[in-house]
């Protein structure tokens, strides 16, 4: 069996994203990048499946600027056997990323495709029901735990109401929450060796999908500021004010 | 030009958000038509039709949509998109889970989680967890939308007599079977739309010591939220989960325990009205965001403020 992960470049999680003055976007210059943390949980549970011997290769594949190849370069040193880099520039909507992973997956034919279930950039959520919208394939979103069952998957699913359960027929698209596995860290050997890993790097426009921007962005700006509160001393003072000043209890 | 709404229901009644996404889906044009798909689903279809904003009703029943998964939903309102020039639903992990699959069928670059409706083809969304918002105009012919339902008050749910159109089921889709659902029933307020949340986090230091929450809310007649650190580290289960990821919740009142305020929480809470937080560490970052903030030891502040409010309710009485 073989797996395709889809993992993107994004803002790191714990940087606090600002807004450029001029709100055609935020700053990403000079702003420390990573992988999109549900996209290390993709990776983690390829190379975890890999491991136990039901999967004989795991593919890691990002689209995106040059620089998205350390995003595919971290994937191959958790233990992805091989990365591909689809070259593209500017705005990236999940539709043309679909798109673009449609052809990558028509060429790679792999059984199963995972990614994160949302990028913390975007916070679409849309990437992983495209592609299996477009490939006609089952989704499985937002999975807390996956089970191989032969040629079937039993994935557990975080919803709204708590959890549901699926089964669904391989090929099959997995889009998976931060709760499935912890992620493990790179060892230096293991980075040292991904340096020898193959990336094939491919251009978007080489693929026959059209790319361009279908959502025009106006503007971006900061959020409302809160006012600033206050500090209380003591919890009489807290229930006090709640009362009489918020008049919320 | 008119405006198909995907309504979210257990069969039996519509679930509560799909009244604030009737309310953003008519700010986009008046002539809202709610499609409802499901089994046995006629009284929740009798709702809807009472919802005074809505226009039409188009049923569609089948064995095949009891469990609302997507891969059979999709393909019946693509078909119906045909006439229609919006399609909303609620972005919660139904609507989340379903659009998607709809507008990569018709070719359209979906807008996700909307808190606004600007004109017909422009509105505004969060991004990077609500650090940033973004203004964005879709070009497309038929819009997909998603719409963040504590942005939008719930729309009048009676008084309105809308025709119910039956229309044809699709075929069902033999690669995806429904196993089981696990929800967890309470008698408390719905976190999505409580007046009020006591939320824990990791500070609880464990699960036994999340009753202290629990009574609380009590008290205030609250829903119970946590942290991703509390649900991960087992105190609760994940359906309570306030974030990015999880539910975002904009009650009147907020009281952070115990939580020290990662962006990814702040982005499910910082638009309460009012936001309290008690934290032992000064320098945590959710007191940038709260209105009271209480430096203290929650096991020592949670019991006296739990005594308060009884004093409280005394007073009252």
């Amino acid at each position: 069996m073989k797996i395709l992960v889809a993992v993107k470049r994004v803002i790191d999680y714990n940087v606090q994203v600002r807004v450029k003055e001029d709100n055609t976007g935020v700053v990403t210059e000079n702003v420390k990048m990573s992988t999109n943390p549900p996209d290390d949980n993709a990776i983690e549970e390829a190379v975890k499946i890999k491991e136990s011997g039901k999967a004989t290769e795991v593919v890691a594949v990002s689209v995106g600027e040059e620089k998205a190849q350390e995003t595919v370069r971290k994937a191959l040193a958790v233990g992805a056997d091989r990365g591909i880099l689809i070259k593209a520039d500017g705005i990236l909507e999940p539709l043309a990323v679909s798109k673009l992973l449609q052809k990558i997956v028509e060429k790679e034919k792999p059984d199963l495709v995972f990614m994160g279930k949302q990028a913390i950039d975007d916070d679409c959520n849309q990437t992983g029901q495209m592609l299996s919208s477009l490939l006609n394939w089952p989704q499985a979103t937002f999975a807390s735990k996956i089970e191989i069952k032969d040629k079937k998957l039993e994935v557990t699913r975080e919803i709204d109401e708590g959890l549901e359960t699926i089964e669904i027929n391989i090929p099959a698209i997995v889009t998976c929450d931060l709760r499935l596995n912890e992620p493990r860290y790179a060892s230096l050997p293991n980075i040292m060796k991904a340096k020898k890993k193959p990336i094939e790097q491919i251009n978007a426009s080489d693929l026959g999908v059209d790319t361009s921007p279908r959502i025009e962005q106006i503007k971006v700006e900061e959020p409302p500021k809160r006012k600033a509160g206050i500090k209380v001393k003591s919890v009489a003072e807290l229930v006090q004010k709640l009362k009489n000043e918020a008049k919320v209890i | 030009m008119s405006v198909l709404l995907v309504a979210e229901h257990n069969n039996k009644e519509l679930k509560p958000f799909t009244l604030n996404a009737v309310t953003a889906a008519s700010q986009m044009d008046t002539d809202l038509h709610a499609v409802i798909i499901g089994n046995n689903c006629g009284d929740a279809a009798k709702k809807l039709s009472e919802l005074p904003l809505v226009k039409k009703v188009i049923q569609v029943e089948a064995a095949h949509y009891e469990n609302f998964v997507a891969e059979n939903f999709a393909p019946v309102i693509v078909k119906l998109a045909e006439n229609y020039s919006h399609v909303v639903c609620s972005a919660n992990t139904f609507g989340k889970n379903l659009m998607p699959r709809i507008a990569a069928s018709l070719d359209t670059s979906q807008v996700s989680d909307i808190v606004k409706v600007i004109s017909a083809d422009t509105f505004l969304r969060p991004i990077y967890a609500g650090n940033a918002f973004a203004t964005v105009k879709s070009k497309d012919p038929k819009k997909c939308i998603t719409i963040r339902p504590t942005s939008f008050d719930p729309c009048e749910s009676s008084g309105g007599s809308a025709p119910i159109e039956k229309a044809e089921p699709s075929e069902e889709f033999n690669n995806t079977k429904f196993v089981k659902r696990e929800e967890i029933k309470s008698d408390r307020p719905e976190l999505g739309t409580a007046r009020v949340v006591v939320s824990g986090g990791r500070g609880m230091q464990s699960g036994d010591n999340f009753k202290l929450i629990t009574s609380v809310a009590d008290k205030l007649n609250a829903a119970i939220g946590a942290s991703r650190a509390a649900v991960d580290a087992g105190y609760i289960s994940n359906d309570h989960q306030v974030g990015q990821t999880g539910k975002v919740v904009v009650p009147d009142l907020y009281i952070a325990i115990g939580i020290s305020g990662a962006i990814q929480h702040l982005a499910g809470m910082k638009e309460s009205k009012v936001i309290v937080a008690i934290n032992k560490d000064g320098e945590a970052p959710i007191f940038s965001v709260a209105d009271y903030g209480l430096e203290a030891d929650l096991f020592e502040a949670v019991p006296q403020f739990i005594e308060e409010l009884n004093k409280l309710n005394t007073i009252q009485k």
